[in-house]
């Protein structure tokens, strides 16, 4: 298990965890990044923060505070489509 | 006769809603401000396929009814009635992105919730079917009992069909049960049924309700402007005190339940196919453009271009049009000067009225520009970028990215950046990017910089213009330092709270709609003018009375005879350089040509902020004081006319505070003067001394500056005041346009009182320890 900000560009993952409390994170659930979601690492932004991801087919950004307490599991196999529904 | 119908339309972000809104109902909008908060309402008629109208209202695009922002805290309170400014809707008119179906449908599922008579419209069936999705509007319309309409905003298609299930006369309620998940449905029914009773809610709102309710963990910032009852406020915290001790996540049980029934829905409804090679779905597009424009070296390049572009274009293009609204406010002036008899009366018009009209319509070109630009870069998708590029750095101050452009926008004229901060959905980070957007240089505040750098550094040799480039480029690292670090401490005191989220959709690429950029622009200017004219008209027109009355004795009208009475030559006594004169004012009021009253700084030009200066109307005065100076035998007592109007009076008044700064009461009036526009301290200070002309020329008005002398003999203008001049105006706010649009976009007095006392106070204690410590190193 590792936290979304240790994926490395343009791989794959499933989300495990993220935390109950907080605005930031009910916010997270509410755009669809729930536990069992699968999300795509696409970039870092110029000077590291925040990042891009990929999830439920379109792109969202949030920073590494937040992302760093997502926890994730490499998904295995074939990197997604690039739009899902 | 029945009520019009209301129909809301309602979606997320970037999924069409305002191409559907504008398609549907045509020119026939209104908009305006939704009361107590800066939130743009936009309504208008549409007609059914039968004609018949009804009344549609674009509320402002959400993710979800557990709103985080004032733009969603609106779109949940119309829609569950809490707004006694409008309706609660009949219909609720639901559009989402086919391409994006599932977290789309979160927000509708909510909206379900509340059991009003719901029309789903299937917005990007193209874009959906490019990437290889074939969403079948049939299968959603059997699960979810409600009319489900493919559409293509864009280029009209659907929009017939949508006009057709508008006309349905008894739309059939959502039969789209889903089940509230067993941990939470008892909860659930006890807060509907206390929030019926206790609260006066009906039914169905009072379960929309509910659900919120146990959606976000704040109760405070759901309930909204309808406070819980003390008994439904009970019965909540109970509950959640039961889930704390069992370890239950009540929140993300809620959610996850509502992404469960989707993810059955989407399944039936959506059938993925191998998409068509060689297609390129907009998604795969955007991503490609995105690895240039986000990447880590070309994409600050071509930041660096587009926003030099943006910025250039401000201040190239912005030029001819306040030339032109100039010229044509001096031929006002001059057409009711050549038809009215002079007098108190027609100096109101033409240095009252028309000049403070002058001073609002001359906005804005840089008004329309900078909302062309915004509207551009909303439209392509690429203002999202901008944001997440420069997030990081914006973090520094406590702000997010999106607080960039209106703050780059205000190095022009901060009446458009600190309008541009609607972008912004953080209430707070708005707040204190309005606050801080004053202190980026502003345009008005060139003219004065160059004249006081001249002062500085009178030289023409190369080493003399780099020094003057040096200075000039610090004064503007100055502002933008004082703006970081202001917003640093009000993050940290004033306006204390959640730290600012930074979750934000990056949509694809699209190609600009110009219709709705120009569109929006043209709203936005209308706004403008509507809205804050009033006001900064007002303000000109009080500035005006201050800087012309009361009259000097032999100013009266037709004061000819007298223009002898007391005249005095620019700097002719040595020691006092004070010398407006009285007279000066009865020649130029005997003058045909002749504006206004002398000491008036405020003429149509000079009210106005010119990025390029215009010479001023006034200037055709100018041989008058030439002719009167003449009879001047001597030098009249420290009085201009100017002196002794209310400005004058204030300047004196001020003295004993700017004192310690150096400034003695002439560059009081100067700074005065200046709360007009900045840039007027040099038509001002002209009048002071005398000199025509002042920003035309301002070789004269340098060397008036050079004689300028304490009554004690000591020179006025040293370099060290110079300097503290020029820090003042760095800092210090004297622009009362802005003012009154932070008045307007904050809907408070308190704020733009709050910005007046901090950056004044601010510009006063940085000059008092540069000049008190400037005097202490012998300088």
């Amino acid at each position: 298990m590792q936290n979304l900000t240790e994926l490395a560009p343009g791989s794959s993952a499933i989300v495990r965890d993220l935390p109950k409390q907080g605005a930031a994170f009910l916010r997270l659930r509410e755009m669809g990044m729930l536990p069992g979601t699968k999300i795509t690492f696409l970039r870092a932004a110029p000077l590291g923060d925040p990042i891009e991801i990929k999830v439920r087919g379109y792109n969202l950004t949030l920073r590494k505070s937040e992302a760093g307490r997502v926890l994730v599991e490499p998904a295995s196999g074939p990197p997604p489509e690039p739009v899902q529904v | 006769m029945t009520r019009q119908p209301v129909f809301a339309l309602v979606g997320n972000p970037n999924c069409g809603k305002s191409t559907l809104f504008n398609a549907l109902t045509g020119l026939k909008q209104k908009i305006g401000n939704y009361p107590g908060v800066t939130i743009e309402k936009k309504s208008g008629t549409a007609y059914t396929q039968h004609g018949r109208p009804l009344t549609l209202i674009d509320l402002p695009g959400a993710y979800s009814l557990a709103a985080r922002s004032p733009d969603e805290a609106i779109t949940r309170d119309v829609l569950l009635g809490r707004r006694a400014d409008t309706p609660l809707p009949d219909r609720v008119l639901c559009i989402v992105d086919a391409a994006n179906l599932e977290r789309n449908l979160y927000l509708v599922h909510q909206v379900l919730d509340l059991g009003r008579p719901v029309i789903l419209v299937l917005n990007m069936m193209d874009l959906a079917a490019q990437a290889g999705l074939e969403v079948r509007a049939d299968r959603l319309e059997k699960e979810l009992g409600i009319p489900v309409i493919p559409c293509e905003a864009v280029n009209g298609r659907g929009l017939v069909e949508i006009k057709l299930a508008l006309s349905r006369p008894e739309p059939a309620l959502s039969r789209h049960a889903w089940d509230v998940p067993a941990a939470v449905a008892p909860a659930v029914a006890e807060l509907q049924s206390s929030l019926t009773d206790a609260d006066a809610k009906p039914p169905l709102i009072a379960r929309a309700e509910a659900l919120l309710l146990l959606t976000d963990p704040n109760a405070v910032r759901v309930a909204g402007s309808t406070p819980l009852s003390d008994r439904t406020a009970a019965i909540l915290s109970t509950w959640k005190q039961r889930w704390e001790t069992e370890g239950t996540d009540w929140s993300g049980i809620l959610v996850n339940s509502r992404y469960d029934a989707i993810a059955r829905l989407v399944e039936g409804a959506v059938i993925r196919r191998k998409q068509r090679p060689g297609t390129v779905s907009i998604q795969q597009r955007s991503d490609r453009i995105d690895a240039v424009l986000t990447h880590p070296v070309l994409g600050w390049l071509a930041l660096g271009a587009i926003m030099t572009a943006l910025f250039l274009s401000i201040f190239l293009f912005a030029g001819y049009p306040m030339g032109l609204i100039e010229n044509l406010m001096d031929a006002a002036a001059q057409a009711v000067r050549s038809r009215m008899a002079e007098g108190d009366l027609r100096d109101l018009i033409t240095d009252g009225v028309i000049a403070g009209a002058g001073s609002v319509v001359v906005f804005l070109p840089q008004i329309l520009i900078l909302f062309f630009f915004i509207g551009l870069l909303e439209s392509t998708g690429y203002m999202a970028r901008v944001a997440f590029i420069m997030d990081r750095l914006m973090a520094r101050a406590g702000l997010n990215g999106k607080a960039f452009i209106p703050l780059l926008g205000s190095y022009a004229c901060a009446i458009p950046g600190i309008m541009a901060a609607r972008t912004m959905e953080n209430a707070k980070d708005r707040l204190v990017t309005i606050l801080i957007a004053p202190l980026m240089s502003c345009s008005a505040r060139l003219p004065v910089y160059l004249l006081m750098i001249a002062m500085l550094v009178p030289g023409a040799t190369f080493n003399d213009a780099l020094l003057k480039v040096g200075i000039m480029t610090g004064l503007y690292v100055l502002g933008a330092a004082g703006a970081f670090g202001f917003a640093w401490l009000f993050k940290r005191t004033l306006v204390k709270g959640e730290p600012s989220l930074m979750i934000m959709e990056l949509p694809p690429y699209r190609l600009p709609r110009l219709g709705e950029v120009v569109r929006q622009m043209l709203e936005r200017g209308w706004m403008f003018l509507r809205r804050a004219g009033t006001t900064i008209m007002g303000i000109s027109i009080v500035l005006w009375f201050l800087a012309a009355y009361p009259k000097t004795n032999d100013s009266g009208i037709g004061g000819e005879g007298e223009a002898a009475a007391g005249t005095a030559v620019a700097g002719t006594t040595a020691g006092t350089a004070v010398v407006g004169t009285a007279a000066g004012t009865a020649v130029v009021a005997g003058t045909a040509a002749a504006t206004a009253a002398p000491g008036v700084p405020i003429s149509p030009i000079t009210l106005i902020a010119p990025i390029t200066p215009i010479p001023p109307a006034t200037s055709t005065a100018t041989s008058a004081t030439t002719s009167a100076t003449s009879a001047a035998p001597e030098a009249p007592p420290p009085h201009s006319a100017i002196g002794q109007s209310f400005a004058g009076m204030a300047g004196r008044a001020i003295e004993p505070v700017i004192k310690p700064l150096g400034f003695d009461w002439r560059i009081g009036i100067g700074i005065i003067g200046s709360l007009a526009a900045r840039e007027v301290f040099i038509s001002t200070m002209g009048t002071v001394f005398s000199i025509e002309n002042a920003d035309e020329e301002p070789e004269p008005l340098r060397e008036a500056f050079a004689r300028a002398s304490w009554p004690d003999g000591r020179p006025l203008f040293t370099p060290l005041v110079c300097v503290t001049l020029l820090v003042f105006y760095v800092f210090a706010m004297q622009c009362l346009a802005t003012l009154a649009v932070v008045r307007r976009e904050t809907n408070s007095l308190r704020w733009p009182a709050f910005q007046l006392a901090y950056m004044t106070g601010a510009a006063w204690l940085v000059c008092l320890v540069i000049y008190q410590g400037g005097r202490l190193l012998g300088l």
